[in-house]
């Protein structure tokens, strides 16, 4: 497949960025954070070493205090940052891999294949994801590895079922169908043809997935099943927890982890909700309209215009 | 009747599956788990305990397919064999009173964060690019990019160790005795507030933006228009043609949402050392105890698709198109 084939996936990101606040804000968020995870380790120390009075608040010296197990909090941010954020990632775009897989399989067949992988995932969907989470990564040896797994066990139901219903209405169009009677083959339809027009739902879906799964694996290690040796987000907020960090009032223990938590999942949906004001058909419609307003030294209205549902 | 049938045979084949995973996934790692958990105790498990946890896992030399069996007649009982942790407990009889505890707390986070948030979804869809339209999601959605046990750890560090207005943990106070007494149910209350507001802040902005979005389409379509070209009063406009009709997903997305709060507040308890699901599952995972794990797995699954079922008959209701269908 040539480049120009898949450049109108990925060309709407850049323009988004480029034209809308909040995907700006989200991606330069997001550029920080890997920065951080990437160059920061090098500038701070050991994190698991000790190196002061345990629960120091924030001094000079430990700019974030120090852990109940006298270690230097900021360390333990930056070098933790590596491993949550590489998971998250990881995870994210191996879900919706997943999900491409099995949902446009089950929407290109349809029949019985249709059948079986839509009660799968169905399936899946309507199981709750952390107690089952919890259970398989509670048999397997705790690591980056299992939780990984245990998130893509628990995570790629959801993509199949959006990636499904999206290939359902391509199928339909004319390109398939001549692309069907030329004689292609199914793997070169479903390749070239189908998954392209999808690159850009593919990418938001790997960025509702990230969030996902950064939140899931901090929940996980926050209860223990982590690698409680390592450092990472989930594990600082297990040892802030099992150190009494609360009760003892030590807050630069556990807040800015969370913080960081949260500003990567904040980053993440910003870019996505700006890319969707772009493209969206229906929020375009609505800008185009108070422009022309605009333009014309009118008001903008209460009431908006809407595409209605032909559905 | 047909769909509500079609969805209970559904809901079977989920629990079936879940049942299944159970049953296979302490056969797949190597070894054996109760002589692994066996030596892990170091002795302080009497023989006894080790013939109850080979029992649990159903871990005898019968065939597989007949293991398989006897797990799902005993599963069928509700037998999911004996606590590790709390030996020689069943399973059971330790998840039981802990999981009134828990779906109380995620019953009423989640019943409040839906109503609210859709309240609020169909005020800001109504007044566009008015207060709640403009401040509201975008506050509502970076509360809930924040892990729901890390709200919890700020709200009870906050509210609770700082300012000293809730208590800090327990369902309820140690001098109270539990009845159905006004004082025990404020105790419960007040109890209650931190652990449930966490969660609802988390959930709001979802609902919230949902409805918002579905009341936009909606509030364009033709019926609409019609409705007020007749001239009916707006808030019947608003709530009984369009706000009934926007519902429907919102619906469609409870059940799933229930699952996925349970799952979140099993981490909320855990900060507010609540007498739940998750205090139980923390003891379970510190101290291995397996059957305790699949057992809470089992419950709350069987709580989320008891709750879906619940649902879908809501949905019928709501929804005349499948009673039409069905009928």
């Amino acid at each position: 497949m040539s480049d120009g084939a898949r450049a109108p996936g990925i060309a709407p990101w850049l323009e988004a960025i480029r034209r809308d606040r909040k995907a700006a804000i989200g991606a330069a968020l997001l550029v920080a954070f890997a920065l951080f995870g990437l160059l920061g380790p090098l500038f701070v120390g050991d994190p698991t070493a000790f190196v002061g009075i345990p629960l120091q608040p924030p001094t000079w010296r430990h700019l974030l205090g120090t852990t109940g197990e006298g270690q230097d909090v900021l360390a333990q941010l930056v070098v933790g940052t590596r491993v949550s954020l590489a998971i998250g990632f990881a995870v994210g775009i191996t879900v919706v891999l997943l999900g491409a897989v099995v949902g446009v399989t089950a929407g290109f067949y349809g029949g019985r294949a249709d059948g079986l992988l839509s009660l799968l995932f169905n399936v899946f969907l309507v199981l709750p994801g952390m107690p089952l989470a919890i259970v398989i990564a509670a048999y397997l040896p705790s690591g980056p590895l299992t939780l990984a797994l245990v998130l893509v066990v628990t995570g790629w139901a959801w993509n199949a079922r959006v990636l499904r219903a999206q290939t359902l209405s391509v199928r339909q169009r004319d390109f398939i169908a001549a692309a069907i009677v030329s004689g292609e083959s199914d793997a070169r339809i479903i390749f070239s043809e189908i998954l392209p027009t999808m690159t850009s739902l593919l990418v938001a879906q790997a960025i509702g997935s990230t969030i996902f799964a950064i939140g899931a694996q901090v929940g996980l290690e926050f209860l223990g099943l982590g690698d409680v040796s390592g450092v990472t987000w989930g594990t600082n907020l297990y040892w802030a927890q099992n150190d009494s960090a609360l009760l003892t009032g030590a807050w630069w223990t556990f807040a800015p982890t969370g913080l960081c938590v949260a500003l990567v999942g904040f980053a993440l949906s910003m870019l996505n909700s700006g890319f969707d004001e772009v493209t969206n058909p229906r929020l375009q419609l609505e800008r185009d309209w108070r422009a022309h307003l605009a333009a014309h030294g009118l008001g903008v209205p209460r009431s908006t215009p809407v595409v209605p549902d032909r559905d | 009747m047909r769909f509500l049938l079609r969805r209970l045979g559904f809901y079977a084949v989920a629990g079936w599956v879940a049942l299944t995973v159970n049953f296979f996934l302490p056969r797949l790692i190597p070894g054996d788990p109760a002589t692994a958990l066996f030596a892990r105790f170091q002795g302080r498990l009497s023989p006894a305990a080790l013939q109850a946890l080979r029992a649990t896992f159903g871990l005898t030399p019968a065939p597989l397919w007949r293991q398989y069996l006897t797990y799902l007649a005993h599963a069928l009982r509700g037998d999911f064999g004996t606590s590790v942790a709390y030996f020689p407990s069943p399973v059971l009889s330790v998840i039981g009173t802990a999981l009134v505890w828990t779906l109380f707390l995620a019953g009423s986070a989640v019943v409040i964060s839906f109503a609210l948030g859709t309240l609020l979804g169909v005020v800001a869809a109504w007044w566009r690019r008015g207060w709640v339209d403009g401040v509201m999601p975008p506050v509502l959605v970076f509360l809930g990019a924040l892990p729901y046990f890390w709200v919890a750890m700020l709200a009870l560090y906050g509210l609770g160790f700082g300012l000293r207005w809730f208590p800090i943990g327990h369902a309820y106070s140690d001098d109270i005795r539990p009845g159905w007494t006004v004082a025990f149910a404020a105790d419960v209350a007040a109890h209650a507030v931190l652990p449930v507001g966490s969660i609802v802040l988390a959930n709001l902005g979802g609902w919230l933006l949902s409805m918002r979005n579905t009341m936009i389409a909606v509030l364009g379509s033709e019926y609409v228009n019609l409705a007020r070209a007749k001239g009916l009063h707006p808030a019947r406009v608003v709530l009984r043609y369009a706000a009934r009709n926007a519902l429907l997903p919102n619906v469609t997305s409870f059940g799933m949402a229930l699952g996925f709060v349970l799952g979140g507040s099993l981490l909320t308890e855990i900060v507010f050392a609540y007498p739940g699901q998750g205090y139980l599952l923390l003891q379970a995972v510190r101290n291995q105890d397996y059957p305790l794990m699949q057992g809470i797995f089992l419950v709350i699954t069987l709580a989320v698709l008891g709750a879906n079922w619940l649902v879908d008959i809501v949905y019928l209701w709501l929804d005349p198109r499948i009673r039409d269908t069905a009928s």
